[in-house]
């Protein structure tokens, strides 16, 4: 018994698989995480997971590529080499307006990606934590560590209560971390 | 999701019988999991001859220059800029999928988006090969970009909208490319977690380490909704400066404020028929009907109505103002189209893309498979001859009658052209095999909502409004993987 790192409850619905969340958290029991095949709405706000800045890094990602767009230009057209097109002025702004917004975009789209793999530690070649191999698949799987929570059969009895087609109490963290 | 039933009003976007979680995973990933079947390898070696077709004709162009084209001094622009455009705007319907109808919440894409995205990057390296082999001296190509070279100080012409399509282009391309890619993450996870060996050290590279962790999903989601929302006028923006390419000259017939919008509906028109052309024979040859059912092949050729009706009224418009701006170069340059020597391509051009979409208001014809394919093959001709008809017959008759003349490709201007519809059916063919083609999470998601399965329980519950559940039975009748004796009992 000792040696269980951690629970996995497994479950072949959604929603008995919230009835799990719910039993466990009404037992105060910690859920270490939760790994499904698809999002699950509203799951992250019962797990405390908090709320995503990833909206405001892409808002500031993308005002960078309208200032360096609007900079470059500038520097290029009117302090580098400024060219005379039938005395017009030389930072014509409208015409720059199309390539300030794709610049704009082009910023957001990569510093919003690149935040979120960061963030999530998402990248090639990264070994994959894999706690249960059906949780990309068909099952969702709830994780308690074992450690922390020590009343193994109450946890057993209360995922099967909920409706887990399996309870699995492994001895290593992640199967597929060779 | 819990405790929330979608109403019965709305068709099934999955259906079949008892469809489980595995059972989608299963059906989805069989092509790629599989040794290919025989419809496969006879496209792909005729993909790949149309391929090697393209290699031949583009190093011909790049060894002899662009001399091998039938290019003249006054039709200095033709199949090429014609290729370009038609395949940038076949590369819009996907990231219109995945990120238009992700705003407007339409469940509907999650099973088409996926092989539409796909698409759409394979049409943009199509489009960009265009724009390279156009070039004459194809090493210079980044000479596009804003360097400050050491050939002199000039910058590029920031004025100039060939430079800014530059910008877009190659914007849009990498922003789609990070859409699909994110979106392909617990995909690919997927098939690393089913497979063993070599196939599961390649796709654990691919997968990123992709979990499914809570976390992981809800910054998804986030990172969808917010690349959702820049896409949305990246889309709008890319073929609004494709057209601007034209509109901002001062040749009749191109110097146009409407080409804008016109050039948007149009790109939307020829993805979405191109979209069609491909996942209704996807769907077969894969046995995919219960994902990609008649409620989706409809709500297309819906948009194709729309879209190709935008571009009819679009013709309408040109043709009254040519006459009613009072300027009878423009007016010239519309007779010409009409009734000059290139005639004929215009009339194609208005009964591909303007009659022959009408009949898709007919439901017979909507939802019938075989014509919705051949209507869908006629309006992507539709839409080369329009790139065709506004790029050759506005320049084939100039200011000067002494430089009037015709122009007829060579051999190398069809190659090239054939070779590119070649090198897109090879990558979408081999996308098939290496990559799921319908998105696996997205699917499983609408499962317990949207599925006939979800629908038949409730009607066998009861508690609906009799005449609700009648309407939903009677909408079936069109869906080909409906089996009609299963309500006929309820």
């Amino acid at each position: 018994m000792s040696n269980i790192k951690y629970i996995l409850g497994s479950f072949g619905d959604p929603d008995e698989m919230l009835t799990g969340i719910k039993k466990l958290q009404e037992n105060n029991i910690s859920i270490y995480d939760v790994y499904t095949p698809m999002p699950i709405h509203g799951i992250e706000a019962k797990l405390g997971v908090k709320r995503s800045r990833l909206d405001i890094a892409a808002f500031f990602f993308g005002i960078t590529g309208t200032i360096t767009m609007l900079t470059g230009v500038y520097l290029a057209t009117v302090v580098d080499w400024p060219v005379n097109i039938g005395g017009k002025t030389h930072f014509a702004l409208p015409d720059f307006i199309p390539i300030t917004f794709e610049l704009t975009i082009l910023f957001c789209a990569f510093g919003l990606v690149g935040s979120y793999y960061a963030s999530t530690h998402l990248f090639p070649g990264r070994a994959p934590r894999v706690m249960d191999l059906r949780a990309t698949d068909d099952r969702f799987v709830i994780a308690i560590d074992a450690k922390q929570n020590t009343e193994h059969e109450k946890i057993d009895e209360l995922l099967k209560g909920a409706g887990a087609l399996e309870v699995k109490h492994n001895e290593r963290k992640y199967i597929s971390y060779e | 999701m819990a405790g929330h039933n979608e109403s019965i009003l709305r068709e099934p976007l999955i259906t079949g019988k008892d469809i489980t979680y595995a059972q989608i995973t299963e059906e989805i990933l069989s092509p790629v999991e599989n040794k290919p079947n025989k419809a496969w390898w006879i496209g792909f070696i005729l993909a790949l001859c149309g391929a090697t077709l393209w290699v031949v004709s583009v190093g011909y162009t790049f060894w002899f220059g662009i001399g091998a084209w039938g290019l003249n001094k006054t039709v200095g622009w033709a199949w090429d800029i014609t290729g370009f455009v038609w395949w940038v705007g076949i590369g819009h319907a996907g990231t219109l999928i995945s990120a238009v109808l992700l705003l407007f919440r339409q469940n509907w894409r999650n099973s088409i988006n996926r092989s539409a995205e796909a698409m759409t990057i394979f049409a943009v390296i199509c489009a960009a090969t265009y724009v390279v082999s156009h070039m004459g001296r194809p090493w210079l190509a980044y000479w596009v970009l804003p360097l400050p070279n050491q050939f002199g100080s000039l910058w590029v012409n920031f004025n100039s909208p060939l430079v800014w399509d530059m910008f877009a282009i190659s914007t849009y391309f990498s922003v789609s490319l990070l859409f699909w890619y994110t979106g392909l993450l617990p995909d690919i996870a997927t098939i690393r977690d089913r497979a063993t060996g070599i196939r599961k050290k390649v796709y654990t590279i691919f997968s990123f380490g992709w979990s499914g962790s809570v976390k992981t999903w809800q910054r998804f989601e986030a990172v969808s909704l917010i690349l959702a929302g820049i896409s949305t006028p990246l889309v709008l923006s890319v073929h609004t400066i494709v057209s601007m390419d034209f509109a901002t000259s001062v040749i009749p017939g191109w110097h146009t404020t409407i080409f804008p919008p016109y050039f948007v509906a149009g790109a939307i028109f020829s993805g979405f028929a191109m979209v069609l052309t491909l996942l209704l024979v996807v769907r077969k040859v894969l046995g995919l009907e219960n994902y990609i059912t008649m409620f989706h092949i409809e709500s297309m050729n819906k948009i194709i109505i729309l879209t190709g009706s935008i571009v009819g009224v679009a013709y309408l418009t040109e043709l009254f103002i040519a006459w009613y701006s009072g300027s009878q170069y423009e007016l010239y340059a519309f007779q010409n189209r009409i009734a000059g020597p290139f005639a004929w391509a215009y009339w194609l051009m208005m009964t591909c893309n303007v009659i022959s979409p009408q009949l898709l208001w007919f439901k017979k014809i909507r939802t019938n498979i075989a014509a919705t394919w051949v209507l869908s093959i006629v309006v992507n001709i539709g839409m080369w001859f329009e790139r065709f008809v506004i790029i050759v017959t506005s320049l084939h008759r100039d200011y000067l009658p002494s430089s009037w003349t015709m122009f007829s490709p060579t051999w190398v201007d069809v190659g090239v052209f054939v070779g590119s519809i070649g090198v897109f059916f090879t990558l979408f063919l081999l996308f098939l095999r290496v990559l799921p083609s319908i998105a696996i999470a997205e699917v499983k998601m609408i499962l317990k909502s949207s599925s006939e399965q979800s629908k038949m329980k409730l009607i066998k519950e009861g508690n609906l409004d009799k005449e609700h559940v009648q309407e939903y039975i009677g909408s079936l009748e069109k869906f080909d993987s409906v089996k009609q004796e299963d309500y006929a009992k309820i």
